[in-house]
């Protein structure tokens, strides 16, 4: 069938169902390798910044109008309407970016759809149906619904809204997990067939991975939260709605970081039992054996295969994953071919992202319960403006440690695509590299723009509430009660 | 093979007629607004608002259906959705770079200080520039059976340029239905002149189709088949008839008809497609790979078959509840 290769001029790959998938490694397509995995984990990590935003602020607004509902306070709906706002502003970036996720698997993947498309499709058409058109629907009643619906209609949108973020939370992360920790499926003909639901969506990762990943997203909000707050305060703004929130983002952000580092630990002793070579990447821990240090920092050399500088605490690792000081750890070493060539992923960039989670979750744990003791001590008025700047300063650093994360456990899987079953090199399209590199630079750009742009117009927005512009002019009924007159001269 | 009551045949083909049923649903949706944003240059500032205020509450679950649809391309017909989109690597881009432009103006224009938000009117015109040509240069592509020639890239840049105005007609019909007084009457202004491409486009597409292929054209041309299509572009005459009669008379006084336009465009895209979806069967990429041997196993379709006959009426039931809650006149929108 030769003659046929022409028809799709250069980009044809007919011929990969034909030829099998493993024909490409060698030449040009390495280059299209590359830049298709710099792509994809650019896109991706655009795209994860804001679901985790919008994942817990759904949540947060169903609280903030369930407390409304409860108490009639006026505050909580000016915290809502400008919450709502950001909420708004983020989903629209997460759709957008989603969007773009969903074309890369066929531009830039086809590989992967052909060889585990029987078991992701069904996942990711599951996540379609029961999260995206759910969260889609209702976000329309949700952010322009309040005057047009009663109070409980929109108050259930609310809820839609979040269950959906939270329910495409789920779904993703279950074939995400899957490709860790991959079962309930039989290869034929190299294809990968399903043969046990249960054991796919329940595979030995997913739980850890979920609850991991939705306190980081809990985490990302409380700081967003407790920083934009402390920042209108640092501005002057003295509003009743303002000091609530930073109570809100303080309070939250101390109640789940413990849980976070609980569950992180859990998620590292099972990431020790299903892939080995992903924490012996994370520890940088080159050779096996007991007593292995909790090495604080290094510099891994991956060529010549050695620690160029360590600091560390004795026996830590091993009494971390094994709970005891001369527990067996795996090291790196173990995980290298007859010919040398390594099976293992590439240490440094997993050893320093694991750092970089790890050390802003123990600074989110100081800031967090630090802020817990001035609350008590000064009440949320009249913090002290040290505290507040550090507050404000970390508005961010839920995506820094959410980026970091994700970047430990996807770089951690390399070679792998799918553990043990697909490698990354044998999914890649054959699009020539100079296309794959032109439309990198393209979303590269965009990406950028958009990411000042978005951080540029949520402080705009503080600005002018700390201004003392009014959110809202409206009278808002209460559940229950029935609708009130407008205010005359609305 | 012809037999329905086996899986390895009727699991492709529902899920080739979901497929397109998601992306007739999509083009006639997210057709109206992007063609709103076609519009955008065209109106003055105060209607600028108006004319986003009236797809704000809508616009996101239209596009959910190409989320749809690309899905379903992917999880039914796995080997067809890389060659497709390979093919198509580069307008996919294009059409990427337009979706992200205009989903986040909607956000950012309403939301930036306002000396910025000329410029996010900008990028929303543009987003849905690039977004309405790229598919419709990549409709072009297809019919032509994906092949990177000179002439074919031509009709390519001819399809993209008449589903682009195609698309600002149901944008000017969506805005005839939901608006009043001045911008009603402008809107009708508009649709006369994007009617043309509404012509250009289908008729083109439908020339055109039968001679890529011997297979297509003997479909539409041999006998009895002859007769019992002639229905599809008959019925098709009479809505373009119905609808160059009625953007001559619109506004009505007592705003009578307001939804004519908008049904009548709805139907004309639907035959369109059907007359599409029927000359490219049994092909999933065209004359080269069918459903059949595209498909994905049967169990893992008919897993999630299930799943679709429960949440497809759902979702089609609170679709129809949103457009009932935002239903008449579009008025400014409101966070509170
Ligand atoms: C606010 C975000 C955040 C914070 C503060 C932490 N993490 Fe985390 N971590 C994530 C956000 C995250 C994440 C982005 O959500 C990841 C990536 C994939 C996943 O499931 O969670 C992750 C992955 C991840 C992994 C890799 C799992 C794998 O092998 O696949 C481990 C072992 C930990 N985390 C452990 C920790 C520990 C011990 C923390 C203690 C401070 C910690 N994380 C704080
Ligand atoms: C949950 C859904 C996810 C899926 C299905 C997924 C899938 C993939 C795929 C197909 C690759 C291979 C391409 C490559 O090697 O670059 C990959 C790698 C990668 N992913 Fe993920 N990913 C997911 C989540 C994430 C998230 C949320 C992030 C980051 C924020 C991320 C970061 C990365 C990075 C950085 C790589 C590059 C690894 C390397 O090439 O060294 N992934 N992932
Ligand atoms: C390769 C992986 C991924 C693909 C293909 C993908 C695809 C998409 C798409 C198409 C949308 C837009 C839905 C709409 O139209 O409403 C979206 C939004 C969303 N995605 Fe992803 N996504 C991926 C990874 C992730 C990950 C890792 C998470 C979180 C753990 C996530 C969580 C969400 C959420 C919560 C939304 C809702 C919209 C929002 O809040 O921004 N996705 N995704």
């Amino acid at each position: 069938m030769a003659p046929d290769d022409q028809i799709f001029g250069n980009y044809l790959i007919v011929s990969k169902a034909r030829v099998g998938l493993q024909t490409q490694s060698e030449g040009e397509p390495l280059d299209t390798l590359i830049l298709s995995r710099i792509q994809f984990g650019a896109n991706i990590s655009f795209h994860i910044l804001f679901p985790t935003i919008t994942i817990a602020l759904g949540w947060a607004l169903l609280f903030f109008r369930l407390r409304f509902n409860a108490t009639g306070e006026r505050k909580w709906m000016d915290v809502y309407v400008f919450w709502v706002k950001i909420f708004a502003l983020s989903f629209a970036m997460g759709v957008v970016s989603g969007i773009t996720m969903s074309f890369q698997f066929g531009t830039n993947w086809p590989g992967f759809m052909e060889t585990v498309g029987n078991v992701a499709g069904p996942l990711l058409a599951y996540e379609v149906m029961t999260a995206f058109f759910l969260e889609a629907v209702f976000l329309g009643i949700m952010l322009f619904g309040a005057s047009r619906v009663k109070p409980w209609v929109h108050t259930l949108a609310t809820f839609l809204v979040a269950f959906g973020t939270t329910m495409s939370a789920f779904w993703i992360l279950v074939l995400n997990s899957w490709m860790h920790t991959p079962q309930g499926y039989e290869l034929r003909d190299g294809i990968v067939h399903a043969t046990d639901w249960f054991a796919i969506i329940f595979n030995p990762s997913m739980p850890y991975r979920l609850v991991h990943m939705l306190l980081a997203s809990g985490l990302t909000v409380a700081f967003l939260v407790a920083g934009i707050s402390a920042l209108r305060l640092l501005w002057g703004d003295r509003a009743e709605s303002v000091k609530t929130t930073l109570r809100f983002g303080i309070i939250t952000g101390a109640a789940l970081i413990p849980l976070q580092i609980l569950a992180g630990d859990f998620h590292g002793l099972n990431t020790l039992e299903h892939q080995p070579a992903k924490v012996a990447a994370m520890e940088g821990n080159w050779e096996t054996g007991p007593n292995i240090p909790l090495l604080l920092f290094a510099v891994p050399d991956g060529d010549a295969r050695q620690n160029n500088f360590e600091i560390g605490v004795p026996s830590g690792a091993s009494i971390i994953l094994k709970h005891k000081p001369s527990g067996v750890v795996p090291g790196l070493n173990d995980f290298v071919a007859e010919d040398g060539t390594a099976l293992h992923p590439p240490v440094a960039p997993v050893f320093y992202s694991f750092r970089i989670m790890v050390g802003t979750g123990m600074a989110m744990l100081v800031l967090s319960w630090g802020g817990l003791y001035l609350l008590r001590r000064y009440g949320a008025g009249d913090m002290p403006t040290v505290p507040l700047v550090g507050f404000a300063a970390m508005s961010f650093s839920g995506w820094i440690a959410t980026l970091a994360g994700w970047y430990t456990t996807e770089i951690g899987r390399q070679p792998w695509l799918v553990q043990g079953v697909l490698s990354t090199k044998d999914a890649v399209s054959d699009v020539p590299a100079g296309m794959v590199m032109g439309t990198l630079i393209g979303y590269l750009a965009i990406y950028a723009a958009l990411t000042i742009a978005y951080i540029s117009v949520i402080t705009y927005l503080a600005r002018k509430a700390s201004r003392g512009e009014p959110l809202s002019t409206r009278r808002y009924p209460r559940s229950g009660e029935a609708e009130v007159a407008v205010i005359p001269g609305e | 093979m012809e037999t329905f009551g086996d899986p390895a045949v009727w699991l492709p083909w529902t899920f080739a007629a979901l497929m397109g049923l998601s992306i007739l649903i999509y083009v006639i949706l997210d057709g109206f607004d992007l063609g709103v944003g076609l519009l955008m240059p065209l109106a003055d500032d105060a209607e600028k608002d108006l004319l986003v205020a009236s797809i704000g509450p809508f616009w996101d679950a239209n596009e959910t259906w190409l989320v749809l649809a690309i899905g379903l391309l992917l999880v039914a017909f796995p080997p067809a959705h890389g060659i497709i989109l390979t093919a198509l690597y580069f307008p996919v881009f294009v059409m990427l770079v337009g979706l992200i432009l205009r989903g986040v103006s909607f956000e950012f224009r309403a939301k930036a200080p306002i000396a910025q938000k000329p410029r996010w009117n900008l990028a929303f015109f543009l987003g849905s520039l690039l977004a309405a040509m790229s598919q419709g240069f990549m409709l072009g592509m297809y019919v032509m059976g994906l092949t990177w020639t000179v002439s074919h890239v031509a009709f390519a840049l001819l399809t993209a340029v008449f589903l682009t105005v195609g698309y600002s007609f149901i944008g000017a019909a969506w805005l005839i239905a939901k608006t009043g007084g001045d911008l009603q009457a402008r809107a009708v202004g508009w649709a006369r002149g994007g009617i043309w491409g509404l012509i250009f486009g289908i008729g083109g597409i439908s020339l055109a189709t039968p001679f890529v292929s011997p297979r297509i054209f003997d479909k539409w041309f041999s006998l009895p088949e002859f007769f019992y299509l002639s229905p599809m572009p008959l019925l098709s005459l009479a809505l373009v008839g119905y609808l160059w009669w009625q953007i001559r008379h619109l506004p009505r006084p007592d705003d009578r008809r307001a939804w004519g336009p908008f049904a009548a465009a709805m139907a004309l895209f639907t035959l369109a497609f059907g007359g599409m979806a029927y000359s490219f069967y049994p092909y999933v990429v065209p004359e080269q790979i069918t459903i059949y041997d595209a498909a994905a196993a049967p169990e893992s379709l008919s897993i999630i078959l299930i799943g679709t006959l429960f949440v497809l009426p759902a979702i089609l039931g609170y679709t129809a509840l949103s457009y009932y809650i935002f239903r008449g006149k579009a008025t400014e929108l409101r966070y509170d």
